[in-house]
């Protein structure tokens, strides 16, 4: 099933031409190794993201959803088909924070900062700002081991923001912090998207988290790799997780991801 | 917002808890639960007192040297050997003053010392791009790697001889076993550096932009230092080790007086208490260089980085 790309009411304020477009892959295969030998990871994906869409991919182990954020963010190579981000390179972050341990948690944003292109006299002043943006002002002395693991995940997205892309991909950025932290920074995210007007794809196999945040959420089938639903939620923003509306849909799309899974027993 | 004091206390204590501009109640609370968990989950790093540093760090190895000399000084007084074969430490310390009397105690010294770091600076600049080349160029890695390890493994006095006959007994010589003694495994502690980068980092730095030589600069190189500076330490020891075998074995007016030769002169004269301290200097010296120089450094980047766990 497919819907038609008109952003959502709860969007902040994007004003978009009809089809235009933040990313897009058209008929996506991926296959690792010799192709006809290994089973493709993605099957002819075709995805649209508005500019300013929060899109959150959602399926079970094996659906190829890390895979799909590396070919988007550069990192690999579709086998088929064709992958358009236009703009800057998009900016990713990934489960671990992946902050550079010999840098400061500012010097980590100004690297990222420096290797967009940002002259260095404007460096610090960015970094502090990006810094405050995710509440951490006054973190720029501290080292990576000094910080939690939200903070941790904070200071990453804010070096993901550095590098001055609109879209930010996100491979399951939460999934290993307690549900407090992750509460608080689903709370986050969703702010500065708004704030930001960024386009925002995110990876993660949580229905509520999917639900909570995104404005549109697909379900991928493994094994191979497809869209097998997608849905739109018309909710307002900030959500609760554990709302009631968060927890409706969150019932549905289950049942269907359930579904999907169920698929392989049948088969094999 | 939460009324319970505790709370309460923790958020103001916070000084980086952002003032609650926002208007609408949810991000208002989220914020302030956000400062609260900020607060509980900062580690606060303390640092040691000095006084506690000295007793838990200098005390112990103090001790230890003590209850050597002491062990010494009781075989000395029971006449276990000939004092000839087994001097007093109270001798060797003559045999020391002798050579500060004589002005020549640091002249000697210093003739190691220079060589020594001067050798190992030189392998630093040859080693290092030999070990980046390596880990990075499967094909120079498959051909040079064995290599490399095998002469980590070969004594350095074994070039003596060679070096000898290829270059004469002369600094250049004593140069040529120093660095056939550091390279390789200045070299080697640089690959296993790299090689134990997490791949993450690199996949990290190549989102953020860092390809090619910017990598290397920017993520490999930082993220491969402390493996690189267990290399420059153990390069240093094998440094000094070779330089000191040189030393003993090739013997010529042109090359001045080191320690080798002083420790191989001290023989000639069947002057134990000198041969001694010929070597008791030899050790100070290695100890030294190590414990001002490599392993502050060492302790300092392995600090700042969250991967040295101080003791309780």
């Amino acid at each position: 099933m497919t819907t038609a790309l008109t952003t959502s009411p709860a969007a902040p304020g994007v004003e978009t031409p009809d089809g235009a477009y933040a990313v897009r892959l058209a008929h996506v295969h991926k296959t690792f190794g010799r192709p006809g030998t290994a089973a493709p990871v993605l099957d002819d994906i075709s995805l649209d993201v508005a500019p300013g869409e929060f899109v959150t991919l959602l399926g079970a182990s094996g659906c190829g959803k890390s895979t799909l954020l590396n070919l988007v963010a550069g990192l690999d190579r579709p086998t088929a088909g064709t992958i358009e981000v236009p703009g800057a390179r998009p900016a990713l972050m990934f489960q671990d924070h992946a902050l550079f341990p010999w840098l400061t948690a500012g010097r980590n944003i100004e690297l990222a900062l420096r290797l967009a292109g940002v002259p260095k006299a404007e460096r610090r002043a960015e970094a502090e700002r990006l810094l405050e943006l995710v509440r951490l002002g006054g973190a720029y002395r501290k080292r990576v081991h000094e910080l939690s693991g939200g903070m941790r995940q904070r200071v990453a997205l804010a070096r993901s923001l550095a590098q001055g892309s609109n879209v930010l991909l996100m491979d399951e950025p939460f999934a290993a912090l307690d549900a407090i932290t992750r509460d608080v920074l689903h709370d986050e995210i969703t702010r500065i998207w708004s704030e930001r007007k960024l386009t925002v794809l995110f990876v993660t196999h949580n229905v509520r988290e999917a639900v909570r945040l995104a404005q549109r959420v697909v379900l991928l089938s493994s094994r191979p790799g497809r869209i097998a639903k997608e849905w739109r939620i018309d909710l307002p923003q900030p959500r609760r997780i554990e709302s009631a509306g968060v927890a409706d849909l969150s019932i549905e799309i289950t049942e269907h991801l359930r579904g999907e899974i169920r698929r392989h027993v049948q088969q094999s | 917002m939460s009324s319970s004091p505790d709370t309460t206390t923790l958020v103001e204590d916070q000084p980086q808890a952002p003032a609650d501009t926002a208007a609408d109640g949810t991000t208002t609370d989220s914020a302030s639960v956000e400062a609260g968990l900020d607060a509980l989950e900062t580690v606060h790093a303390q640092r040691i007192p000095v006084g506690q540093v000295l007793r838990q760090k200098a005390l112990p190895p103090l001790l230890g040297v003590l209850l050597v000399l002491a062990l010494w000084q009781t075989a000395y007084s029971l006449h276990l050997t000939s004092s000839y074969k087994l001097p007093s430490p109270a001798d060797v310390w003559n045999s020391l003053q002798d050579l500060w009397y004589q002005g020549t105690l640091f002249s000697i010294i210093w003739t190691s010392v220079w060589r020594g770091l001067s050798g190992f600076a030189l392998s630093v600049v040859i080693g290092t791009p030999i070990g980046l080349v390596v880990a990075q160029v499967k094909p120079i890695r498959a051909a040079v790697g064995p290599v490399l390890s095998g002469l980590q493994s070969l004594p350095s006095v074994a070039w003596v001889p060679a070096a000898v006959i290829w270059l004469g007994i002369n600094d250049q010589a004593m140069y040529a076993v120093i660095l056939l003694g550091a390279v390789p495994s200045i070299a080697n502690g640089l690959i296993s550096g790299v090689d134990q980068v997490p791949p993450l980092y690199l996949r990290a730095g190549k989102t953020l932009g860092a390809t090619g030589l910017r990598g290397a600069r920017h993520v490999l190189l930082p993220a491969a230092l402390p493996g690189y500076l267990a290399g420059l330490k153990q390069g240093w020891a094998f440094s000094w080790r070779s330089l000191m075998a040189a030393e003993l074995i090739a013997s010529s007016p042109d090359l001045g007086l080191g320690l080798g030769r002083y420790l191989e002169n001290q023989r000639e004269f069947s002057d134990m208490s000198g041969v001694l301290l010929g070597i008791l200097l030899i050790l100070f010296v290695g100890v030294a260089i190590d414990l001002l120089f490599f392993s502050p450094l060492e302790r300092r980047v392995l600090r700042s980085r969250g991967l040295l766990v101080t003791s309780r």
